[in-house]
């Protein structure tokens, strides 16, 4: 049999992750759910990529965002092609909602994880289906749960409170954009791997919307940032 | 059908076109004991009758449940129709584990027939000898099907195989139109007349026959005797149909059996086990 993890030199795992994507928000709001995303590929601690989408649909009920190495992303679209190829040759009238896109992947991040080989992202997958709406994370260890708010990263750190606090039953489309841009700034401001270009993508029972690029109005001119340092004895 | 020089096995095709082993399984279908599906909007009924090789054995399984929302009745050869039951088990626990969601009852139907259509194409394989009629629920509705041992699959609002099952279809093809809008208890009903007329006037008793059913809101399940004769009763389905005269006349009583009851039709001791 096989030795249990192999050595460095012939394996072929995951070790470490080389081009990733930062924070992916997503609230269920009035008519359905609301991802936001920036457009960021970080190559370490350089910003190396600025156009990446990192948010697409799945079939004709969900969209998926997703944070962690680009390249596994990639894959992970081609696996979910597939299986809603696979689902549309059906050709029966049935097809994958959100829940069971999210179970398919689940079952799939967490085998990896279990061969030692994961898929470095933690995801977000949402939609709507038969008015139902859906919305639920799956990461690189196979932890997944569904809430009316996730985030993914930072966003678990920065965004969650913010939503915890305002987030409420049906939003509107503008008060959940607005929410939406509330996290995407203070992560602009304190997450270094964001970059100033975002998407919002909606779905809702009629179909998938991902908007055009735009970017965040900043304001660095808060006290807070004028001395960062004025608190902090020893700091510079 | 007579034996012929084309009929030896499933790869040889008679000239006019035909696969004689496949026909003849779709033969032991017919002479396995009747099984009965009907189905409304929200409910499928599955009935079947259940007849002991000899008092002292009990009586064949014939209605399985695959999954909360799916069951199956069969005819035929029962040892086929269990194995094939614990695949479509298998099926739906797959599908239920990776999709945390019920398998459509239309794609578990198209896995089987074309489970049985290999059989139908290998040398070293028989095709199954067991005809099933699988019920169940999806986001559509109420959905009832009919798997051949042919590998071909059909939609029903109401159908019957097995034995004397013509008798039966004769009744649902009366009454058929009205299913879609059919209560749960009226579909029940209708599934135990069928049922009556397949026993050709022998005594329908909750030890003769095993009704289940699933619906909207109700998982699958086999009723319990009780139940069953209580529903019997219930609809006087004791003999033949009470005549519609109140004749004053005490000894033409509504219940009484008409002569033949009592005798066993000849065909069924020809019955052989593997058949029942």
């Amino acid at each position: 049999m096989n030795n249990l993890i192999g050595s460095d030199a012939d394996s072929q795992r995951t070790l470490y992750p080389y081009v990733t994507g930062t924070s992916v928000v997503g609230i269920k709001y009035k008519d359905g759910i609301l991802l936001a995303a920036d457009m960021g590929g970080s190559y370490g601690s350089t910003l190396r990529y600025k156009t990446v989408e990192r948010m697409k649909s799945v079939g004709k009920h969900s969209i998926i965002g997703a944070s962690g190495e680009i390249s596994d992303f990639q894959e992970i679209m081609r696996y979910l092609d597939e299986l809603i190829l696979y689902d549309n040759m059906w050709d029966d009238g049935n097809s994958f909602g959100p829940k069971e896109v999210h179970n398919y992947l689940t079952r799939v991040m967490y085998n990896r994880r279990n061969k030692f080989n994961p898929l470095w992202n933690s995801l977000v997958l949402g939609g709507v289906k038969n008015g139902q709406k859906y919305l639920g994370t799956v990461n690189m260890i196979g932890v997944h749960y569904e809430d009316n708010h996730v985030a993914t990263g930072f966003g678990n750190h920065l965004s969650r409170p913010i939503l915890r606090d305002e987030w409420h039953e049906n939003l509107t489309f503008e008060e959940g954009v607005k929410l939406l841009e509330k996290c995407m700034r203070v992560l602009l401001y304190r997450d270094r791997s964001a970059v100033n270009k975002l998407q919002i993508a909606k779905i809702t029972e009629e179909g998938v919307t991902i908007s055009q690029p735009y970017s965040l109005k900043t304001f660095w001119n808060f006290a807070a940032f004028q001395n960062p340092t004025v608190g902090a004895e020893g700091s510079w | 059908m007579f034996r012929n020089q084309y009929d030896t096995d499933v790869t040889t095709w008679s000239p006019a076109g035909r696969l004689f082993q496949v026909e003849y399984a779709m033969e032991a279908v017919k002479q396995g004991s009747a099984a009965i599906g009907l189905r409304s909007k929200t409910h499928v009924v599955l009935a079947c009758v259940n007849k002991a090789s000899s008092e002292l054995s009990s009586h064949q399984k014939k209605i399985f449940k695959v999954d909360d929302h799916i069951g199956v009745s069969i005819a035929g050869l029962t040892a086929d129709g269990r194995v094939l039951s614990r695949y479509m088990r298998n099926e739906c626990i797959n599908y239920s584990y990776t999709y945390e969601s019920p398998l459509p009852v239309g794609r578990l139907v198209v896995q089987l027939a074309d489970k049985a259509q290999v059989c139908t194409q290998r040398s070293w394989k028989r095709p199954y000898g067991v005809g099933l009629l699988v019920g169940g629920l999806d986001e559509s509705g109420a959905h009832l099907y009919y798997n051949c041992p042919s590998g071909n699959y059909f939609e029903y609002q109401a159908f019957a195989i097995g034995s004397r099952s013509q008798a039966a279809k004769t009744y649902l093809e009366r009454k058929f139109e009205g299913f879609t809008e059919s209560s749960r208890e009226n579909l029940i009903k209708d599934a135990l007349f069928a049922l009556r007329e397949t026993l050709q006037g022998e005594k329908l008793t909750s030890s003769t026959c095993t009704i289940a059913v699933v619906g909207v809101g109700e998982a699958f399940h086999i009723l319990d005797q009780e139940t069953v004769q209580s529903l019997i009763n219930e609809f006087e389905i004791v003999g033949e149909e009470p005549p519609a005269d109140e004749a004053t006349v005490p000894d033409q009583g509504g219940v009484a059996e008409p002569g033949p009851a009592d005798q066993g039709t000849p065909t069924d001791q020809g019955v052989t086990p593997m058949d029942v």
